[in-house]
């Protein structure tokens, strides 16, 4: 689906000593099937952006649109049911969320919720688990009784049995070890690409945003501070660190090669070995000027 | 003092009777003026040598000196002054209603007088860079400034050791980077021992020492470059290693021969540098 | 954003009531609570009025509020008054309104009685509009502490309530976050039939429990390795202090004590 922010606004508890401006007239727009990553320190107004994308909070000003569905400062809108089914939000250590007595109950919640069939919810519970590589036994557990990483996939799965069109990610590694945090951004870029999802990952990791999104949006106390392609956006050191962010680990590298070396290497996603290679090369003089 | 270290004889720990081990006949020595960093994938025990150091478990078997110092019931107290701990979860540990009832706790349970914790609230907070916080509430700190309240709430005691337990898992890499200096300047000012179990690769190349656990044993304790040069091994056990380290192992396939196992950019760049200018 | 959180009805205004040591105003209510009963004249309730008003002017908090939180009273106070004027027939009638007769003692016994509510409610309420919680939890466990030798638990009860407070906001937290987890899930919390809306909760009361306890494992652990082993030989930071601002107070309230038992029939 496509979604649109056209100068939004959202302001928490306007007019009282404790008012605070979350989001100031931001305007963006992704098409369908996009992979977006939204980077931004705690308090950028991160988890603002993306509770507008289920309709949890409504602009103060402006509108936005998921697809057909539109919100707009000062309008209800009454097709929010529908617009929480289209869009699965995984929020932060999505594990605190689990509280039925067996993984297949917890799963399903989400969808009978939205009045999905017995026999249609089964399936999508086998499908859910497989998609995230746990097996079908775990299904009769307790989801108290499984590791923390295990309770995230499940938790994770009860998103996707949704089976929604936008998946919105809030930092889904968090807190994981460095092999689970590949393993489930592996896993969500892999359902991505098979269900042609429109993925939207508020991320702390440049090293993710690189790998994955294919459109990078960097917020700065509620405002788009910069927005574009991924090997745009790091391409601006200096614009990053002048907000306290990193660029990836491979694209400083490769800065620093250059300066060095004065060998220019420009990076378009190879990977390490590929990246040797050009590097071995350089070292050895034997790399073409054309 | 000749005494100064932390000695794990032989230990063995399970939660149960009917559970599995956790750490199988573990020995080894940190001595207190080191930083040694534990690594090891969930479940390899990292966890638990932590708490077995402060006397929040007791072994099954095998001894556990601080200080020369047997850890046991009796002495737990004695010990604990010794040793510091700082947990994973910014909110789990902040005990007091504001930052300075906090980082007072511990003094007041090690029966400080009242002066002593006036001085020492000061001298901590500014040592982790929180001063003027003092009357803040935690709910309206980050979780990074949580956690260097955490820190100084350890210092106040004047403890010869930390033990960071995945203290920074929670933090964003700002937050991370600021509690990883933090600790460093801590330590060299205060001349302190400090044990890190961590996932965070940037933190393991930084200390003295590494100790890898795996299923229960110490797989391996050598210095960081050591370490690291076992590259393929590590993911055997479910490690990752530094983007610089995996870039140096393709060097290598690619037919350039590096003297040393490159621990930073800076290294692998020199060594790149002299190679090609005697190519 | 739960930023406008405010644990009871502290509001800060730096008056010398504000400063006054908590255990002193705790004690200053206390015995305003007996007393009240004593006054039995015009006379002696109009001098605890002008203590009680008193009293709220001197805290420098706005009117407004101080009334806001007597909100849920007022109900009571009006209630009993009509309660009064309804029940009670003593004395000569002195109004007649359809048939329905107003007694002279009805409308004296309802005048004092909610009265001596307002009263009652005014001035504890004072306490809570100039104190701050933990201050109150201090003063409390100072106060209980004699009870100390007959193994009464001051110093469990005190820390009890102090985390409690620790930990509110943080529940706040997380019981916004979990709400917002489930309504993403299709919960619906605000419409549907009493007995939907007592199913909704379950799913978010779950977790909530959950994590307690989860915090409460790792706090207690937390704790206790940072030293904590009881009551016994702990020293604190937070102190107590009575000074002049308070012998005034006590001052005060001896020269009201016998303007009371002065003008009492």
């Amino acid at each position: 689906m496509d979604i649109t922010f056209d100068h939004v606004s959202y302001t928490y508890q306007p007019n009282s000593p404790f008012e605070h401006h979350a989001l100031k007239d931001l305007s963006f727009q992704f098409s369908s099937g996009s992979f977006v990553a939204v980077i931004g320190h705690t308090g950028s107004g991160k988890s603002t952006l993306i509770q507008h994308l289920n309709g949890l909070v409504q602009p103060t000003e402006g509108a936005v649109s998921i697809g057909s569905y539109h919100l707009q400062a000062g309008k209800k809108n009454k097709k929010l049911r529908e617009l929480r089914e289209k869009v699965g939000v995984v929020f932060q250590y999505p594990e605190h969320q689990l509280f039925e007595e067996t993984v297949e109950k917890d799963i399903a919640f989400g969808p009978s919720n939205f009045g999905v069939g017995e026999e249609d919810i089964k399936q999508r519970t086998k499908e859910a688990i497989s998609a995230v590589h746990l097996s079908e036994d775990m299904l009769q557990r307790s989801p108290f009784d499984l590791s923390g990483g295990q309770m995230r996939r499940v938790a994770i799965a009860g998103v996707l049995a949704m089976d929604p069109d936008v998946l919105v990610l809030d930092e889904p590694t968090a807190g994981l070890d460095p092999r689970g945090q590949k393993e489930i951004m592996d896993m969500f870029a892999r359902l991505h690409k098979q269900k042609q999802l429109t993925t939207v990952l508020v991320t702390h990791s440049m090293e993710d945003a690189l790998n994955y999104a294919d459109h990078v949006i960097i917020l700065k106390d509620g405002e788009v501070y910069k927005e574009g392609a991924p090997l745009e956006i790091f391409k601006e050191k200096e614009a990053l660190q002048s907000v306290q962010l990193d660029v990836p680990e491979v694209i400083e590298f490769l800065g620093e090669v250059e300066r060095t070396l004065d060998e220019k290497i420009s990076y378009q996603g190879q990977s390490i070995a590929e990246l040797a290679k050009e590097l071995a090369q350089v070292v050895k003089g034997g790399r073409d000027h054309e | 003092m000749e005494n100064s270290k932390i000695e794990f004889r032989n230990v063995s720990f399970r939660y149960q009777e009917d559970m599995p081990w956790v750490l199988k006949n573990v020995s080894f020595t940190i001595s207190a003026d080191e930083w040694v960093a534990i690594i090891g994938h969930n479940g390899s025990g990292k966890s638990t040598i932590a708490k077995l150091m402060n006397g929040l478990l007791f072994p099954q078997e095998g001894e556990i000196y601080v200080n020369g110092q047997k850890v046991s019931r009796e002495t737990i107290w004695d010990v604990r002054e010794k040793v510091g701990m700082v947990f994973q979860n910014p909110d789990n540990q902040f005990v007091g209603t504001t930052v300075r009832d906090d980082v007072a706790f511990g003094m007041e349970n090690h029966g400080m007088p009242r002066e002593l914790m006036l001085e020492r609230i000061e001298t901590s907070l500014a040592a982790v860079g929180m001063q003027g916080y003092e009357e803040q509430e935690p709910h309206r700190l980050s979780g990074g400034q949580k956690q260097r309240v955490a820190i100084a709430s350890v210092l106040a005691v004047s403890p010869k050791y930390i033990i960071l337990d995945e203290a920074t898992a929670m933090l964003d890499p700002k937050g991370r980077k600021e509690i990883l200096k933090t600790v460093l300047e801590v330590q060299e000012q205060r001349n302190l021992c400090l044990v890190t179990i961590t996932h965070d690769l940037l933190e393991v190349t930084q200390a003295d020492r590494v100790m890898v656990m795996n299923e229960g044993e110490v797989w391996l304790e050598a210095s960081p470059r050591e370490v690291f040069s076992k590259q393929e091994q590590l993911q055997e056990i479910g490690l990752d290693t530094p983007f610089i380290t995996k870039l140096a192992d393709e060097l290598k396939a690619a037919g350039i021969s590096l003297t040393r196992e490159p621990l930073n950019h800076q290294e692998l760049l020199e060594e790149l540098w002299t190679l090609r200018s005697t190519m | 954003m739960s930023s406008s959180m405010m644990i009871g009805q502290y509001i800060p205004a730096g008056s010398f009531i504000h400063k006054l040591d908590p255990r002193t105003k705790i004690a200053i209510i206390f015995f305003f609570v007996v007393i009240v009963f004593f006054a039995n004249s015009v006379m002696s309730y109009g001098l605890l009025t002008l203590f009680a008003v008193g009293s709220a002017f001197a805290t420098k908090i706005r009117v407004r509020y101080i009334l806001k939180g007597l909100k849920p009273v007022w109900f009571l106070i009006a209630f009993t008054f009509l309660l009064h004027l309804f029940v009670t027939r003593e004395g000569e009638v002195i109004a007649t309104v359809f048939g329905w007769e107003l007694y002279r003692e009805a409308l004296i016994q309802g005048s004092t009685i909610s009265l001596r509510f307002f009263l009652l409610i005014m001035v504890t309420s004072l306490l809570t509009l100039t104190t701050t919680p933990i201050e109150i939890t201090d003063a409390i466990e100072q106060l209980l502490g004699p009870f100390k030798r007959f193994r009464f638990p001051a110093h469990e009860l005190a820390l009890m309530m102090s985390i409690s407070l620790r930990f509110i906001p943080t529940l706040m937290q997380e019981t916004e976050k979990i709400s917002k987890a489930q309504a993403s899930r299709g919960v619906d919390f605000r419409t549907g039939s009493f007995k939907d809306r007592i199913k909704a909760v379950i799913p978010l009361l779950v977790p909530l429990f959950v994590s307690a306890f989860k915090r409460a494992e790792e706090l207690a652990m937390a704790m206790e390795a940072r030293g904590y082993k009881g009551g016994e030989g702990r020293t604190k930071l937070r102190e107590l202090h009575i000074g002049w601002k308070d012998y005034v107070v006590y001052g005060l309230f001896i020269l009201l004590m016998a303007g009371l038992f002065l003008t009492r029939n």
